[in-house]
């Protein structure tokens, strides 16, 4: 009992200390912060798969690129309001991952991460191949006019800080009570022994595929809103460097941790954006904290302080 | 251009892309094989090859023919030495676990092709060829009756391509008296079919992973150095290769080396045949998904035999 | 308790009364030295934020964007710099990439504190960050020769005043190339939003110039081999029209001059195609005979001006449009000029709207709206220029170049009438 409360009050505060954040920090910090909470949408979509069940996707730049999609050209194309945009966001990266998942499951490990690559590849080369819709590499800016959800002016910061701070809130405290259901320990005891968990008696394709569901919805939110948030769309956001970040995000944090993603996407926004003023090469952090992590941290940050510190996290 | 000098065409150029994707992707494959383990940093070691080509012949200068042998030889040894070494540094650090091998590479993929930009910088640079002669190559056409000769426009090629070619095909014949005729294939050979019963027999286990990791490796800066007088030295010129590779491997079934040469072929003469009939970005989306779906309901690759 | 329920502090109020305590901390500690920080206040550089290609795709521009904003900046700064104040750039790689950019808008406005934005070559980078910077007020001179500025997709901070855009560049381009090249053209260009541009405003310009264009062959980006797609080149084209970019163009080059040998259509191509690329490269003989356009001549013509000599003085590049340094390192001759143009522009905006700080960045929009024609000189060594106002965009002079003796000769100029269109926006009409 006393773990229940202890785990729910530790992610309140965590999101009631980035409330407060709001009023003290510096412009810039303010920006950053609310820019790493989007992206920690898409690294928690991401941990719901390859933490929780242990699912290594490198495909997962499609669903952040269908969301994202999906609410600009619902705007721009299909005249959509900009909230209606964000839920068409959510219907189409529901279909997306359903599908893919559907597909990609039938295989296991290294095939599935292929897999999932190349549905992800040509993703993106369907979005340079509509270039007339898409305008392809080039991307397109949502007119700051169709910013407007319910009044509230997205382009304000502080409008967006708080947004970010919302919907962080909102996944963070669904994956908290997910990974705390006998849905997320059917999906743990996948992840550690498939067989076992047949044996029984769980469907296991049908777990596994509700988890890239989850995974991927939270994906595609995360895309609707880093392109509503922060006005543009662009093919990038669906190139094969927005898979391997989100995994990046994960292992620095820890995976399968609820806190993970977010502490994993803070560290490293805060050290690219550190180390592009040393180098021009700063990318290389990118590499050696992969390779440093691998050999020496297998959990991530979060992991570790559970391992050694605070077990009873999530 | 009429149908049948435009297939030519495109028979040729898709033979020199089949031919260099053969060297990366036997790599790969090898690697695969042997060690069970995907490289993702194999297109770097092909970029660094190209890149270590262009720095040897600027470093020799004199004629290209000599400046571009140098290359040929130093190059894939350097990259050959530098990759064994990633795989005792690294992977063999972390037991060689599939997923954490993906994630490792990832990070190796980072390290070098930044290495990479901080040193060589962002330029591409051009190697030159040791010989270059354009070919022009004749057609036929049935004409007013009878039987004629022609040589139509843009159909031709240049002799350095066709020794690409020939080089490649030189390269394999090589690789397969190595595995099949000497004791080290031997070993690799049983390596690739039971690790555990290879070491409970004594066999230096260890010794070939890095052997290996390091000979795709330098099979994979041996396709960029000779590739490298026909494109330039680029540091992100390894994200392509290292996508085909992979189609290429899959295709071919994972870690069967005549699969792959199979495959490379396929895939390189289908790269040029399609790009005549479809728009080449449709064409791209189109491979991709092949892949994808091989992987999904046939796993042991087109060309491949079932799992054992 | 209730009292401070009731206060409900709003971000800025807390903000302020932190940035007021710190303020007054500051005041305390610096009181001995209290004349001399009213002084050093009219002397503070102004900080320009420079919004680079160092990686990635554009890097080879972004080498040379730098060396000429460089030579700029000493030279404005040299002459006294702008309103008595010294410039200062800061420098911030955007990777080619516009989520990396929109993040460099974001670290000029409220960490470096700049008193704008600048630079940046690849319009998507461009797209990424103008949204950003029109949300943070921070006025944004963009050298991209895109068509997004005058298109009236960006915002009102965001100005193009020191380089012409595609569509102007284009459509100049074709009565010189119906005249005296052919009226049936083939276009090649890469399969993206810059390729996309010249695939429309060129097909649309050589049509009212009665020619016609036989095919579209359009290279998918990241390609590294091309010879497969030029069979699609139909036999009867009197012209090739070819443009492309990245690193790839060096063999794009050359695999046309191997496909077509001594024999084939006439090329016209714009010198993107060969911008940082050795024209005396191996394979590129071909190219003797043939014509590119060029946004600023690379090799120093005969009747060279006195401002294209001091220029390429000031930056270090050679009669060959190399290096002085590096014969071999070849620059980006034909967008380059473009930085050292628009921080003239700036300094002229700057000084027309007496700009003190960061509070006159509207009144340094309105001054540069209100300008028009910029008349060749040092600070405009590409030629004369005319400035829109209401579209944001600048006009200026196109040339056409050839090759004879591997030099590039040029043989045509453009009016500045040649290269104007319809408004699409006025964005004078939006708010700041």
């Amino acid at each position: 009992m006393t773990n229940t409360r202890k785990i729910w009050g530790l992610h309140i505060a965590v999101i009631v200390i980035i409330g407060a954040l709001h009023f003290i920090l510096p412009d810039y910090h303010h920006g950053l912060l609310a820019r790493t909470m989007v992206l920690a949408l898409f690294a928690m979509g991401y941990n719901f798969a390859f933490g929780y069940t242990g699912l290594l996707s490198l495909g997962h730049a499609l669903f952040f690129g269908v969301g994202m999609y999906a609410m600009g050209l619902g705007i721009t194309e299909l005249g959509l309001s900009p909230g209606i945009s964000i839920l068409f966001a959510l219907v189409c990266s529901l279909v997306a991952s359903t599908i893919i998942g559907a597909l990609a499951l039938r295989t296991a490990g290294v095939s599935l991460m292929i897999v999932t690559l190349m549905f992800a590849q040509a993703g993106w080369y369907v979005i340079l191949y509509f270039g007339s819709i898409t305008r392809g590499d080039e991307g397109f800016v949502i007119p700051q006019a169709s910013r407007l959800v319910a009044g509230i002016d997205l382009a304000n910061s502080e409008n967006r800080y708080l947004i970010a701070l919302l919907l962080f809130a909102i996944v963070l405290l669904i994956t908290l009570a997910l990974v705390r259901s006998s849905f997320g320990k059917v999906l743990v005891a996948i992840r550690e022994n498939e067989e076992r968990a047949r044996m029984l008696g769980y469907d296991v394709f049908s777990y596994k595929l509700r988890a890239i569901i989850v995974s991927g919805v939270i994906s595609g939110l995360a895309g609707a809103a880093y392109g509503i948030l922060f006005g543009y769309v662009g093919a990038t956001f669906a190139s094969v460097q927005y898979s391997i970040l989100p995994l990046l995000w994960v292992l620095l944090g820890g995976a399968a941790t609820v806190l993970g993603p977010f502490v994993g996407t803070l560290f490293m926004t805060y050290l690219i954006d550190k180390a592009s003023e040393i180098t021009e090469a700063h990318l290389l952090v990118v590499g050696v904290v992969l390779v440093l992590l691998t050999l020496f941290a297998r959990q991530g940050i979060m992991g570790e302080i559970k391992k050694r510190i605070a077990p009873w996290l999530p | 251009m009429e149908f049948g000098p435009n297939l030519i065409l495109a028979l040729i150029e898709g033979s020199v892309l089949a031919a260099v994707l053969t060297l990366t992707a036997v790599g790969l494959s090898l690697v695969f094989g042997v060690m069970r383990v995907v490289n993702v940093a194999h297109g770097e070691f092909y970029m660094l090859g190209a890149v270590l080509a262009y720095v040897i012949a600027s470093m020799i200068g004199g004629a290209p023919a000599i400046a571009f042998i140098a290359a040929l030889i130093i190059a894939p040894l350097l990259v050959g030495c530098l990759a064994a070494l990633a795989d005792i540094v690294i992977l063999k650090r972390i037991n060689y676990d599939p997923e954490n091998t993906i994630v490792a590479t990832i990070g190796i993929l980072y390290i070098i092709q930044q290495i990479t930009l901080v040193t060589f910088g962002p330029d591409a640079r051009p190697v030159e060829a040791p010989f270059n002669h354009r070919l022009s190559i004749p057609w036929f056409e049935f004409k007013d009756g009878a039987w004629e000769m022609y040589w139509p426009w843009g159909l031709g090629t240049t002799s350095y391509k066709l020794f690409v070619i020939f080089a490649a095909i030189a390269i394999m014949v090589a690789l397969w008296m190595f595995i099949s005729r000497t004791k080290a294939g031997l070993i690799m050979r049983a390596t690739q079919l039971d690790r555990d019963m290879a070491q409970s027999f004594g066999m230096p286990v260890d010794r070939v992973n890095a052997l290996v990791f390091g000979a795709g490796a330098a099979l994979a800066a041996l396709g960029a150095v000779l590739i490298v007088p026909i494109q330039q030295a680029h540091y992100q010129m390894g994200e392509e290769p290292l996508l085909l590779a992979f189609i290429v491997v899959i295709i071919g079934g994972l870690g069967s080396l005549p699969g792959t040469i199979v495959a490379a072929i396929f895939i390189g003469l289908s790269d040029g045949i399609i790009s005549i009939f479809f728009s080449p970005t449709l064409a791209k989306i189109l491979s991709t998904l092949l892949v994808a779906f091989v992987l999904i309901f046939r796993p042991q690759g087109l060309f491949g035999k079932a799992e054992r | 308790m209730t009292d401070f329920l009731n206060k409900k502090p709003s971000r800025r109020t807390v903000l302020s009364s932190i940035g007021a305590g710190a303020a007054t901390a500051t005041a305390l500690t610096a009181m001995p030295g209290f004349v001399r920080y009213a002084q050093s206040q009219s002397s503070e550089p102004i900080k320009i934020g420079f919004q680079v290609h160092r990686t990635g795709i554009g890097a080879s521009y972004g080498r040379w964007y730098n060396r000429t904003t460089e030579a700029a900046v000493k030279l404005i700064n040299d002459g006294g710099g702008i309103n008595g104040r010294p410039v200062q750039i800061v420098a911030e790689d955007d990777g080619t990439d516009p989520k990396r950019g929109a993040e460099v808008i974001e670290k000029f406005a409220n960490e470096h504190k700049t008193d704008i934005a600048f630079g940046t070559l690849f319009s998507h980078v461009v797209f990424g960050s103008a949204p950003r910077a029109g949300e943070l007020k921070l006025p944004y001179f963009v050298v991209s020769e895109g068509h997004h500025v005058a298109s009236g997709k960006l915002n009102r901070y965001t100005v193009q005043p020191g380089i012409t855009d595609v569509k102007s560049q284009v459509q100049a381009m074709a009565p010189f190339v119906a005249k005296n090249l052919g009226k049936k053209v083939t276009m090649v260009f890469p399969d993206f939003a810059f390729g996309h541009d010249h695939r429309d405003f060129f097909t649309k310009a050589i049509e009212e110039q009665g020619g016609e264009v036989l095919a579209h062959i359009a290279i998918p980006p990241r390609e590294s081999s091309f010879t497969k797609y030029m069979p699609q080149i139909p036999r009867e084209t009197e012209v090739l029209y070819h443009v492309m970019v990245g690193p790839g163009v060096l063999t794009f080059v050359k695999e046309l001059g191997e496909f077509f040998g001594s024999r084939g259509p006439k090329l016209f191509g714009f010198i993107d195609s060969l911008e940082a690329v050795d024209i005396g490269s191996s394979g590129l003989e071909f190219l003797e005979g043939s014509y590119f356009w060029e946004g600023n001549p690379r090799y120093a013509q005969e009747d060279q001006s006195e401002f294209d000599k001091a220029y390429r003085a000031a930056i270090g590049v050679d009669a060959n449009g190399a290096s002085v340094a590096d014969p071999k390192d070849v620059s980006t001759y034909a967008h380059m000029f473009g930085c050292w143009e628009t921080l003239h522009v700036v300094k002229a905006g700057m000084e027309a709207a007496s700009y003190a700080g960061t509070q006159d960045r509207a009144k340094l929009i309105e001054a540069v709206e209100a300008m028009t024609d910029m008349p060749e000189s040092l600070a405009h060594p590409q030629g004369a220029k005319r400035f829109n106002g209401k579209t944001h965009q600048v006009f200026g002079h196109q040339y056409i170049s050839q090759v004879k003796d591997g030099k590039l000769v040029r043989v045509h100029t453009t009016s500045i009438e040649d290269t104007l269109y319809p408004d699409e926006v006025d964005y004078t009409k939006m708010s700041f």
